[in-house]
C-alpha cells in the first residue's frame, strides 16, 4: 500500500509543480497518472522514488515514511522500485545486456562494479528477462542499435532485474507509434497482473487508460482534480482535467 | 579626422548624421590601430633595412644551404697525396734531378716550366689518379715535404683516365730550397653511412616521443579522476552532514600515515625475502592468487537482501581478510618489482642490441616498488575517510540534535585544526620560516576555531553542499595553473629536479593533467542526464552511477580529447629542450648556438618528420575509435 499524504514541491525557481496532493494505491494496482504537459506527473513520479526531493509531505509505504528515510535506507527502498522512463534512458554505448544487469546494481557488491563483474545468476536471470520482453537475441548488441520499441523493452527488462514491489512509468509509450505503444503496454500490464507488481504510469492516451488502467489520478497545475475510475472521466471532468477548450478524440 | 561619407551607398546617405558619427568612430578606430602598430614595430625592431644588407643576406644564404643539406649522411674516403718538387724562383745551379720514369700505375704529376719565378702561373698536370676524384691542389713553402701548412688552393677535378690539368699561380715565397706542390685527390668509398649527428638526433628524438608519452599517459590516468570532482552535475548533489564531512577529513591523513607504516612494512618483508628468482616468482603468483581468495570470501558478490547486519565476529573476520588480502597484494606487486628489476638487470647483457628492453623492465621494476607505497597509502587515506563518513552519517542520523551538536563541535574542531595544520607544514616546508607559532599553532588554533564555529551556526544535521566546495577548490587550483605555460613550468621543475627529460615529463605531465582535467569535466557536465538518473533509480550508490552511467558516455570524447593532447605533448616535447628538459631540443639549441646549421638542419627534420607522422598516426586513431 502506497500513501501519498499532502505532497508539495517547489522548485528552486519557484514553480510549484506538485501542490498538497494526496492519494492511496493499493498493492498490486495498475494506476495511471494523467494530465496535461506540465501539470506535474513526471515530478510525481520522480518524488516517490526521490529523485526529485519533496518540498513537504509525506510517501508512506508499506507503513514506512520514504520522505525520511536516510541516502543509505533509500538506496535500499529504490531497489525494489523499478522505473521506465518515456525516452528509455538507456545507456548508449553499452551492450544490451550490460543495461539490463544495471538494475541489479542495488543489489551487487559495489566493490565487484569497480572490475564490471556481476554474478552468474544474474546473467542467467537477465536473459531470461531479455526472453521475456522477446528481445534475447539482441543480448550484445550496442544499446543505440536498438529500434525505440526495442530500446523501451530493455528498460523494462531492467526494471525487472530489481525484483520490484513497484514500477514506476513516466510516459513510457509517448515517443512510440501505436501498435508499439500496445505491446509496451501489454509487457507492462503482464508484469501487474502475474507478479503481483504495483504500477504507476503517467499516459497521454485515454484509450490507453481506458485499456489498461484499474484507476486514475489526475493533476492540473499541481492540483489532484480527479481520484476513480477510468469510466467515469465524463466530459465534464475531462474539461476539468485538461482544460475548457480540450476537445476529445479517439 | 571628420571624414564625410562622400562615396557610400545611397542606403548610407539616408541617415547621414548616423554614418558621420559611425565613420569618425572606423577613422579613430583605424588611427589607434596604427598607433598600436607602429609602436609594436618599435619594440620587436621590425627593421627591413637590416634585411637588405648585404653581410645579412650573405650569412642568410650561407645558413639556408647549410639548412638544405643536413648532416645525416657520409661517405668514407679515400685520397691520394702526391708532391712534385719545384724552386722557386729557378736556381742557376741547375734544376733538379730530372724526374723520375714513371713505371706502372703509380700516380704522378708534372710540371711545366719544371721551375719558375714567384708570381708566376705553373701549368700542373695529373697522371693515373683514380677517376673523377676531386679535391685541392696547393702549394707547400719551407723545404719539409710533410709540412702541413699550404698556400693557395686550386680545385682539381680527374678526368675518366684519372688525368687533370690545370693553372697554378706560384705564391710569392721564394726560398733557396727545394718546395713542394701537393695534390690530394679525395674519393668516396663504399655506400653513404648515418653520421654522429644522425645517430644523436635518432638518439633524442626518441627521447622526445617518450618524453611526450609519459607526460600524456600519467596526465591523463590522473586528469581523470579529477575531472569528476571538477563537474559540477557530478558534484553538485553531493552533499553531508558536517560530523561526517569532519571524520572523512580526519581519515585521510591517518589513513595515508597507516598505509605508509603497513605498506612500508611490507616492502621491509619483501626485501628480507631475498631477490632469489624463484622464491620472487612464487610470491608474484601466490600471494595476489591468495589475496583474490580472500577477497572473494570477504566481499560476497551479492549483497543480503536484508540489511540487517550480520554478525559482528562475520565482519570482523571479512574486514581482517581484506586486510590481508590487501597486505597480500603487495607483497607481491613488490615481489614483482623485485623479480622485474634482476630480469632486466640479468637481460641487459645478454640482450646485445635489445638491451634496452632489459633496461626497460628494470626502470618499470623500480618505479612499481616506488609508486606501489605511494598509492597504497592514498588507497588506504580514501578507504579510511570514506568509512569514517559512513560512520559520521550514521551517527548525524541515530543521535538526537542535542546530543549531536557536541560532536560536531569537537569533530570539526578537530578537522579545521588538521587541515590548516597541514596548510602550516606545507608553509614550513616551502618557506622554512623557522618558527612553529606562525606554522603550526596558529594554523591549527584558527582551523579548530573555525571548524568549531561552523558546528556552533549551523543545524547539527543539516547537509552542507561539501560537492560544491570541493568542486569550486578544484576548479580554481586548475584555472590558476592552467595559465602558467608549460615552457615555464619545465623551468620550475628544472631548477627543482635538475636537467633532463624528467623535469620535461614532469613540466608537460602537469600541464596535461590541468588542461585535459578542465577539458575532460566539461565533456562530464554535458553528458546526456537521462541514464545517470535510471541508474541512480535502480539503488546504484554513487561510484556505481559513475561507472556504469558516466563513464561509457565519455569514452569518445576522452579518447579524442586525449590524442588532441598527445599532439601538442608531441610538439612541447620537442621544444622544452631549449629550457633544459630533455628531448631534441636540447641538441638543436645547442647547434644553433654553435652555428652548425647542417646539426641543427637534421634536427628540425627529425621534428617535423615525427610531428608529422604523430599527427597522421592520431589521426587514423581517431577515426577508427570515433
Ligand atoms: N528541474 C526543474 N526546475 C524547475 N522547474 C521544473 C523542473 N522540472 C520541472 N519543472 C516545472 O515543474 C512543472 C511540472 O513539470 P513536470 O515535468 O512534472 O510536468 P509533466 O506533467 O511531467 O509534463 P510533461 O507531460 O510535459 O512531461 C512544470 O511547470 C515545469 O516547468
Ligand atoms: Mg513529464
Amino acid at each position: 500500500m502506497l500513501q501519498i499524504k499532502n505532497l508539495t514541491k517547489i522548485y528552486d525557481g519557484g514553480v510549484q509543480a506538485l501542490d498538497n496532493v494526496s492519494f492511496e494505491v493499493p498493492d498490486g494496482e495498475f494506476l495511471a497518472v494523467i494530465g496535461l504537459s506540465g501539470s506535474g506527473k513526471s515530478t510525481l513520479l520522480r518524488c516517490i522514488n526521490r529523485l526529485i526531493e519533496p518540498t513537504s509531505g509525506q510517501i508512506l509505504w508499506d507503513g514506512v515514511d520514504i520522505t525520511a528515510a536516510s541516502q543509505e535506507e533509500m538506496r535500499l527502498v529504490r531497489r525494489k522500485i523499478g522505473m521506465v522512463f518515456q525516452h528509455f534512458n538507456l545507456v548508449h554505448r553499452s551492450k544490451v545486456i550490460t543495461n539490463v544487469l544495471s538494475g541489479r546494481l542495488g543489489y551487487v557488491n559495489p566493490a565487484w562494479s569497480l572490475v564490471n563483474r556481476f554474478p552468474k545468476e544474474d546473467i542467467e536471470k537477465a536473459m531470461r528477462q531479455l526472453t521475456r520482453v522477446g528481445i534475447v537475441d539482441k543480448a550484445n548488441q550496442r544499446a543505440d542499435e536498438l529500434s525505440g520499441g526495442q530500446q523501451q523493452r530493455v528498460g523494462i527488462a531492467r526494471a525487472l532485474m530489481q525484483d520490484p514491489r513497484m514500477i514506476l512509468a513516466d510516459e513510457p509509450v509517448a515517443s512510440l507509434d501505436p501498435v508499439l505503444a500496445h505491446s509496451i503496454m501489454s509487457h507492462l500490464e503482464d508484469i501487474n497482473k502475474n507478479d503481483g507488481v504495483m504500477v504507476l504510469c503517467s499516459l497521454h492516451f485515454l484509450d490507453l487508460v481506458h485499456r489498461y488502467a484499474g484507476r486514475v489520478v489526475a493533476l492540473n497545475a499541481g492540483k489532484l482534480v480527479f481520484e476513480g475510475l477510468p469510466k467515469d472521466i465524463d466530459d465534464k471532468k475531462f474539461k476539468e482535467i485538461y482544460g475548457r477548450d480540450a476537445e476529445r478524440v479517439g | 579626422m571628420a571624414a564625410t561619407p562622400n562615396g557610400w551607398g545611397s542606403a548610407m546617405q539616408t541617415k547621414p548624421k548616423t554614418s558621420l558619427w559611425k565613420s569618425a568612430r572606423v577613422g579613430l578606430v583605424t588611427l589607434l590601430g596604427l598607433v598600436i602598430f607602429a609602436y609594436g614595430f618599435q619594440i620587436t625592431r621590425v627593421d627591413l633595412e637590416e634585411l637588405r644588407s648585404e653581410k645579412r643576406q650573405e650569412s642568410l644564404v650561407r645558413v639556408t644551404r647549410a639548412l638544405a643539406q643536413p648532416d645525416l649522411l657520409a661517405y668514407d674516403q679515400t685520397e691520394e697525396v702526391v708532391n712534385i718538387p719545384l724552386y722557386v724562383p729557378c736556381r742557376a745551379d741547375g734544376l733538379l734531378s730530372a724526374a723520375p720514369a714513371h713505371t706502372g700505375a703509380d700516380p704522378y704529376l708534372t710540371l711545366t716550366p719544371a721551375c719558375a719565378a714567384p708570381g708566376e702561373t705553373v701549368r700542373v698536370e695529373g697522371f693515373n689518379f683514380a677517376p673523377s676524384t676531386t679535391g685541392p691542389v696547393r702549394f707547400v713553402p719551407g723545404g719539409d715535404i710533410n709540412n702541413n701548412v699550404t698556400l693557395g688552393r686550386d680545385n682539381a677535378d680527374t678526368d675518366e683516365n684519372g688525368h687533370f690539368a690545370l693553372d697554378l699561380t706560384l705564391p710569392k715565397r721564394p726560398s733557396e730550397e727545394v718546395q713542394y706542390i701537393r695534390a690530394t685527390l679525395r674519393r668516396n668509398i663504399g655506400t653513404p653511412h648515418l653520421t654522429q649527428t644522425a645517430r644523436d638526433t635518432w638518439e633524442k628524438i626518441i627521447e622526445t616521443v617518450f618524453l611526450a608519452l609519459l607526460a600524456t599517459v600519467f596526465g591523463t590516468l590522473l586528469a581523470i579522476p579529477i575531472s569528476f570532482i571538477a563537474a559540477r552535475n557530478l558534484m553538485k548533489p553531493v552533499k553531508s552532514p558536517l560530523a561526517s564531512i569532519s571524520l572523512s577529513v580526519l581519515g585521510w591523513p591517518v589513513g595515508i600515515a597507516l598505509g605508509f607504516l603497513a605498506f612500508g612494512w611490507v616492502e621491509a618483508f619483501s626485501a628480507r625475502l631475498g631477490a632469489a628468482l624463484w622464491v620472487n616468482l612464487l610470491v608474484t603468483i601466490l600471494a595476489p592468487l591468495a589475496a583474490v581468495w580472500g577477497l572473494r570470501w570477504a566481499i560476497p558478490e551479492e549483497e543480503s537482501n536484508a540489511p540487517a547486519p550480520s554478525l559482528p565476529s562475520l565482519r570482523l573476520a571479512r574486514l581482517g581478510v581484506i586486510f590481508l588480502s590487501a597486505l597480500g597484494v603487495f607483497l607481491g606487486l613488490f615481489q614483482l618489482a623485485s623479480l622485474l628489476m634482476s630480469i632486466g638487470e640479468a637481460a641487459q647483457p645478454a640482450l646485445a642490441s635489445f638491451g634496452f628492453l632489459g633496461y626497460f623492465l628494470f626502470q618499470i621494476g623500480d618505479i612499481l616498488a616506488l609508486t606501489a607505497t605511494a598509492l597504497g597509502a592514498l588507497a588506504v587515506g580514501a578507504a579510511l575517510s570514506s568509512f569514517l563518513g559512513r560512520i559520521g552519517l550514521r551517527a548525524t542520523e541515530k543521535m538526537t540534535p542535542v546530543g549531536l551538536k557536541p560532536l560536531n563541535l569537537a569533530l570539526a574542531a578537530l578537522a579545521g585544526a588538521t587541515i590548516f595544520g597541514l596548510i602550516g607544514y606545507l608553509v614550513e616546508r616551502l618557506y622554512q620560516p623557522g618558527n612553529p607559532f606562525y606554522t603550526f599553532w596558529l594554523p591549527v588554533a584558527l582551523g579548530a576555531a573555525l571548524g568549531a564555529a561552523l558546528a556552533l551556526f549551523i543545524k547539527p544535521k543539516t547537509a552542507l553542499p561539501i560537492g560544491m566546495v570541493i568542486y569550486t577548490i578544484t576548479r580554481t587550483i586548475l584555472n590558476a595553473l592552467r595559465s602558467v605555460e608549460a615552457l615555464v613550468m619545465a623551468i620550475v621543475f628544472v631548477i627543482a629536479v635538475g636537467i633532463g627529460p624528467f623535469a620535461g615529463v614532469m613540466a608537460l605531465g602537469l600541464h596535461t593533467i590541468v588542461s585535459l582535467a578542465k577539458l575532460y569535466s566539461e565533456q562530464v557536465e554535458s553528458i546526456a542526464s537521462g541514464p545517470l538518473e535510471a541508474i541512480e533509480a535502480t539503488g546504484a550508490n554513487r561510484l556505481q552511477t559513475i561507472i556504469y552511467a558516466v563513464i561509457p558516455q565519455i569514452v569518445p570524447p576522452y579518447i579524442s580529447y586525449t590524442m588532441y593532447r598527445w599532439d601538442i605533448n608531441v610538439r612541447m616535447s620537442t621544444i622544452i629542450g631549449f629550457v633544459g628538459g630533455g628531448g631534441i631540443g636540447f641538441l638543436l639549441q645547442q647547434n644553433i648556438n654553435l652555428l652548425n646549421y647542417r646539426g641543427a638542419s637534421a634536427q628540425m627534420l627529425a621534428i617535423a618528420i615525427v610531428v608529422a607522422s604523430m599527427d597522421y598516426i592520431s589521426s587514423v586513431l581517431r577515426e577508427k575509435t570515433l
